[in-house]
């Protein structure tokens, strides 16, 4: 029996029928899937930064090792393919942004203080590409060339240690055999990082001045590599284990940094329980609207009933209603949303509110991030149990005693 | 042949403590092609024995035979499929769908049933010229008086050319010129397709059409009457 035609019909004027009734609703679906689609791309956004920053702290989703360097990053563990072998793998590999690199302990010593650093040998000019922490400069210059014999330091750091652009500091750290060494620098230049414990700790100099120092010959503590999106790291991983054919240990950034991807999965399960939260707001008005539609019904839909429509068809036509609210209701919720990440800057600045975010790596802009993937899940998800929650009075619409709705005078 | 045989049918509705014989054993054989005249007091038991003629309501007790089916004993979809498919009903107390057109109305039996929308619309139509509601065709029942509304059920009735018309009370609302006009078409439907109509009134002017009278009085048939052809 072809009843889908009468059925939609029946279904669409039903809706308009009591149409203040159902443009509360639509304002309430609407506004629903707004607020979900919306506060998923706060989130996402904030994580984002989250991660982008915590990954810039030293660049790279990928980052190669020593196998033994993250239990002790000293010289003694280098990686053994040295730094000219690598640029040249790398470019016939066809990866654009990576950067070798020598990191170790060190002391820092000014005329008035010293401290506890990582002393950073870099080639700036790579390093750029990937945009590190060092490369935002705050005042004086950045590095030049991979034999700069400069330091950039961090702004608080500067401070700590009383000096500033122009000043000479020493640099102190072991050699392979266990022998201190050390190095006059000058600083060249202050950096200014997202997060403060990054503008203390790190101190960055030309990479061969800092084997040069160390008399490690070409060799490197780390390679990073950098691709256009963080999230789709594990092909890149593999390329690179497979550049270094287990010789070495390569591990994503989700690897490296638990805290970070350990967000991501809460982020994941957070923005799971905002979306049933607001449906179920949502899905009382529904039931409410369709109980209600549908007992101010019985009489018609007896009569139907009773001209041989069949119960399933008086399901359907309830059902199909609350479809098309449904449907309604996103289609505004979504175009809402779209067009309030359309009226936003680029970034929310929320310093505000970040000095106390710090400790948990957020940033002081807020980058909301629309995912289509979130998109179609807020929007299957509320389509899909708000039709479950319709479906308890259509039933009882469609089990009405034709009689009973009949002779009711 | 009969067309409808009802055999010691007994309905009975509780009201609080009061029991009400609706039908009380009724005995009734209506052949193929009859005009019968139900008519009764009101509260005598017309609609009730509609109703269970027409497959809405179950009797306590006693059989219903539409043809050679006994439809006391079918269950819900094939009593549905029953209406649909073999009777026009014009209900006493609410027959339009609100939100429906006048020509939609009359088209929804139908349209239930999967016919092509060409014929319908040429059916309905028809149907409405018939019953001189061809300018309401596109008017919703809030739009029409309540006469007007009650020619529409009537067409809708009718419109499928079904074997039964079961009307309950059908010129309730409608002044004498449109009724005898109702039963004009209705006694030719009779005549030139065979259509049983079963009529339930106490409109006289209605009863005067019935070549058979049914009286009722507190659920028992009292007087069964039959009448020169007109
Ligand atoms: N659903 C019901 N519940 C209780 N009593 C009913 C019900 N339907 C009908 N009756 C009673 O049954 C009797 C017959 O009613 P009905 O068949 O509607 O009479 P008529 O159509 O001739 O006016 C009346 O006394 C009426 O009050
Ligand atoms: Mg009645």
């Amino acid at each position: 029996m072809n009843t889908a035609g009468i059925v939609m019909r029946l279904a669409w004027r039903n809706l308009w029928r009591n149409y203040r009734r159902t443009i509360i609703m639509l304002m309430a679906i609407s506004i629903g899937a707004w607020a979900m689609i919306f506060m998923i791309a706060m989130l996402r956004g904030m994580v984002g930064d989250m991660i982008r920053d915590g990954i810039n702290a030293l660049p790279g989703v990928v980052q190669v090792h020593h196998p033994d360097y993250r239990d002790d990053p000293s010289v003694e563990n280098l990686i053994t393919m040295p730094s000219g072998e690598i640029e040249s793998v790398f470019k016939e590999a066809q990866i654009q942004y990576f950067s070798p690199r020598v990191r170790v302990p060190a002391i820092v010593t000014s005329e008035r203080a010293s401290r506890g650093v990582t002393l950073v040998g870099v080639d700036p000019a790579k390093e750029s590409l990937i945009q590190a922490v060092g490369s935002n400069i705050g005042e004086g210059r950045n590095l030049e060339s991979v034999d700069d014999s400069g330091v950039v330091i961090g702004h608080r750091l500067a401070n700590k240690l009383e000096t500033s652009v122009g000043k000479r500091i020493v640099l102190m750290s072991q050699d392979r055999n266990n022998e201190v060494v050390d190095r006059g620098y000058r600083v060249i230049g202050l950096f200014t990082a997202k997060l403060p414990a990054q503008e203390e700790m790190f101190v960055f100099s030309g990479r061969t001045v800092v084997q040069k120092m160390l008399g490690i010959g070409d060799a490197v503590s780390e390679v990073a590599v950098s691709g256009p999106d963080y999230k789709l790291v594990e092909p890149l991983v593999q390329e690179v284990r497979q550049i270094f054919n287990g010789s070495e240990e390569v591990l994503s950034w989700q690897e490296l940094d638990e805290y970070l991807s350990a967000m991501m999965g809460i982020i994941d399960g957070f923005v799971f329980v905002w979306i049933v939260v607001i449906f179920l707001a949502l899905s009382f008005g529904l039931v409410n609207t369709l109980v209600m539609a549908i007992f101010e019904r019985v009489r018609e839909i007896g009569l139907m009933l009773a001209l041989g429509m069949r119960p399933a068809s008086i399901l359907s036509q309830i059902i199909v209603e609350s479809v098309f609210l449904l449907l309604i209701g996103l289609a505004i919720g979504n175009v809402l949303a779209y067009v309030t990440m359309l009226m936003l800057p680029a970034g929310i600045d929320i310093s505000d509110l970040a000095d106390g975010m710090e400790l948990m790596g957020a940033s002081d802009v807020l980058h909301p991030t629309i995912n289509v993937k979130d998109i179609i899940i807020v929007n299957t998800f509320v389509l899909f149990l708000g039709v479950l929650a319709s479906l308890s009075p259509a039933w009882k619409a469609s089990r009405y005693e034709p009689v009973e709705a009949i002779t009711k005078v | 042949m009969t067309a409808i045989r009802c055999i010691n049918v007994c309905k009975t509705y509780h009201q609080g403590r009061d029991e009400i014989k609706a039908l009380d054993h009724v005995d009734l054989a209506i052949d193929e092609g009859a005009f019968v005249c139900v008519s009764a007091p009101s509260g005598g038991g017309k609609t009730t024995l509609l109703n269970a003629i027409g497959g809405l309501d179950m009797p306590d007790s006693g059989e219903v035979w539409i043809g050679d089916t006994r439809i006391d004993q079918l269950n819900k979809g094939e009593l549905a499929e029953l209406r649909l498919r073999h009777i026009g009903f014009v209900f006493q107390a609410y027959n339009l769908i609100p939100v429906l057109t006048a020509r939609e109305n009359v088209e929804f039996v139908m349209e239930v049933r999967g016919v092509p929308s060409v014929e319908r619309q040429k059916k309905s139509r028809e149907i409405l010229q018939e019953v001189g509601l061809e300018d309401l065709e596109g008017r919703r029942p809030a739009e029409m008086s309540g006469g007007q509304q009650q020619r529409v059920a009537v067409a809708r009735a009718i419109v499928t050319d079904p074997s039964l018309v079961l009307a309950d009370e059908p010129t309730a609302n409608l002044d004498s010129k449109t009724s005898e006009g109702l039963m004009d078409l209705f006694a030719k439907l009779n005549k030139d397709h065979g259509t049983t109509f079963v009529i339930s009134t106490h409109d006289r002017r209605v009863m005067a059409h019935a070549r058979r009278l049914v009286k009722m009085l507190d659920g028992c048939i009292v007087e069964d009457i039959r009448q020169k052809g007109t």
